[in-house]
Order: C-alpha cells, then sequence, then structure tokens
C-alpha cells in the first residue's frame, strides 16, 4: 500500500494532519511510510493534481475525491460527517479509504 | 506581523457590502465594540469558523457589538472569492453582519492582517483592544477551552482589558495581488 501526503506549508494544519494519518495508519496496523510531498509551485500543483492541502492519497486515491476543483496551492476544506467544515480530514475519513484499498487487495 | 497593537486607534475605510451598500468603519461609532474580521469564502479555516462568528454576533447584538467582516484576497487567483462569490456565501450561511470587499487590499495592507480569520476588536472609542484568532480549536467547536474572542468581548464590554490581548490568528494566508 502506497500512502502519499502531500501538503502546502501556508495551510496551517499540515503537521495536525499528518500525526492523525500516522496514527490512523498505527492503529490499523500499516507499517509503510508515508510518502510526504511538499507542493511549492503552482506548476508543482498541477503536475501532482493538488487541490488542497492537506491531500492523501492511498494508492493514488485521495481519501476523499474533489468534485469540481482546479489544482492550485490553497487550503484544503473537508465536509465531516456531521456536516461540519474542517481544514483536517477526520479519523474515520482517513480510515476508511485505508481499509478500503487494503480489502480490496487480494488476499 | 499586523501594523497595529492593542492600544492603537483603528484605521478608518469605507467598502462595499455584499449588501450593496458602502460601509464604513465611522458608521458604527455608536456601537460598544466593533470587530473588524478579515476572513474570505474559501478557506476552510474561514469557513470553520463561520458559525461561531454568527453566533456570536447573534449573542452580543444587543450588547452593542457589531462584526464586520471584510474579504481582501485576490479573485483572480481565488475566484471562490469573488463579490459575486461572497455575495452567494453571505446569503446560503445566512451571515447577520455585513460582509465588505476590499477589491484594492488596501484595508488589508493597512490593518497589517495576514490571515483569514484574523480579528481585530475595539472599544467604543476605537481603540484596539484583542488581535487574534477565535478561539483555540478550529476544527471541534466541542473541543475549545480558549474563547479568546468572546473573553475578550466581556472584557471590552465590561470596560476591562483582555487577559489575551494578542493571539497568533490561525488560518490561510491573505492571497495578495
Amino acid at each position: 500500500m502506497r500512502v502519499s501526503f502531500l501538503y502546502y506549508e501556508e495551510c496551517p494544519s499540515h503537521d495536525l494532519a499528518l500525526e492523525r494519518l500516522r496514527e490512523v495508519m498505527a492503529e490499523e496496523s500499516i507499517a509503510n511510510e508515508v510518502e510526504v510531498i511538499k507542493v511549492e509551485t503552482e506548476e508543482q500543483a498541477h503536475e501532482l493534481r493538488f487541490v488542497g492541502s492537506p491531500t492523501i492519497r492511498v494508492d493514488g486515491q485521495d481519501i476523499d475525491p474533489p468534485i469540481d476543483s482546479g489544482y492550485a496551492l490553497t487550503c484544503r476544506v473537508y465536509h465531516l460527517e456531521d456536516d461540519r467544515i474542517s481544514p483536517l480530514p477526520s479519523k474515520d475519513m482517513i480510515r476508511r479509504a485505508l481499509q478500503s484499498v487494503a480489502n480490496s487487495r487480494p488476499g | 506581523m499586523a501594523n497595529l497593537k492593542p492600544g492603537d486607534n483603528a484605521i478608518p475605510f469605507e467598502l462595499p457590502g455584499v449588501d450593496d451598500r458602502r460601509h464604513a468603519l465611522g458608521d458604527y461609532a455608536d456601537k460598544e465594540s466593533v470587530a473588524v474580521v478579515f476572513t474570505c469564502n474559501h478557506c476552510p479555516y474561514a469557513r470553520a469558523w463561520e458559525d461561531r462568528l454568527i453566533d456570536i454576533q447573534a449573542d452580543y447584538a444587543e450588547r452593542g457589538v457589531q462584526l464586520l467582516a471584510i474579504s481582501a484576497n485576490d479573485a483572480k487567483k481565488y475566484p471562490a472569492d469573488s463579490f459575486p462569490r461572497m455575495k452567494e456565501r453571505s446569503e446560503e450561511k445566512g451571515f447577520n453582519f455585513p460582509y465588505l470587499y476590499d477589491e484594492s487590499q488596501e484595508v488589508a495592507r493597512a490593518y497589517g492582517a495576514e490571515r483569514t480569520p484574523e480579528i481585530f476588536l475595539f472599544d467604543k472609542g476605537a481603540i484596539l483592544r484583542y488581535h487574534g484568532t477565535v478561539d483555540d480549536d478550529y476544527d471541534d467547536p466541542a473541543g475549545v477551552r480558549k474563547h479568546y474572542f468572546r473573553d475578550a468581548l466581556e472584557a471590552v464590554l465590561e470596560g476591562r482589558h483582555p487577559l489575551s490581548a494578542q493571539t497568533v490568528p490561525v488560518g490561510c494566508t491573505i492571497k495578495w495581488k
């Protein structure tokens, strides 16, 4: 399983989001390294299909696939399960994405 | 770093609002306290705190508190922050305070605002009494331990100096032209 974490430094929650990702991975007994990518330019944002910070991908799949979002150096809006808006994905959101990929792999 | 520090005078401005009226800071001189809040549409931090700002305006309106929200982001780079989209956002959320557009970014630059949201709270004499963030948990309203803005409002309305007169604004950077 390849887990990528893409961030833009001007969004202050990236360290907390990375910590949250690592916590969930530990809880799910996923020992893989997280590939951390700092996105620094608009060109890089386009190349990496970066819709905002933080972005987490599991085997290349966004944990919360964006709808109609452009690529930009920006902070990302997450719509949480209880209808709140947050700059951070919830632990449940991360967990579901990790489990979904793990369960789809041949056993 | 903000250009204003606690004890400094407010910097006057006049800006168009989403209600298609012009709003000058001086229009609110009769208020007990005015909070100038730099914010925007697209930033998740600004959006996470929107409901709490609406609640604060509702809770303190009768005590003479007025919030003035200002968006100064470059709408060319961030179309979600354009004036028409500000009108939509205000309508959608039911903002109970003016939402003003600082298209030239002169007001944001004069104040030295850097983040969205970022609060400048003035007393009745237009003296800055608090500068900073809303509270200590953007992610979870139930997890808030330090209600910096509310505490500062209480202090100002009681004629005291807030215990925390400055906190670090947490949010997206203002998108300069």
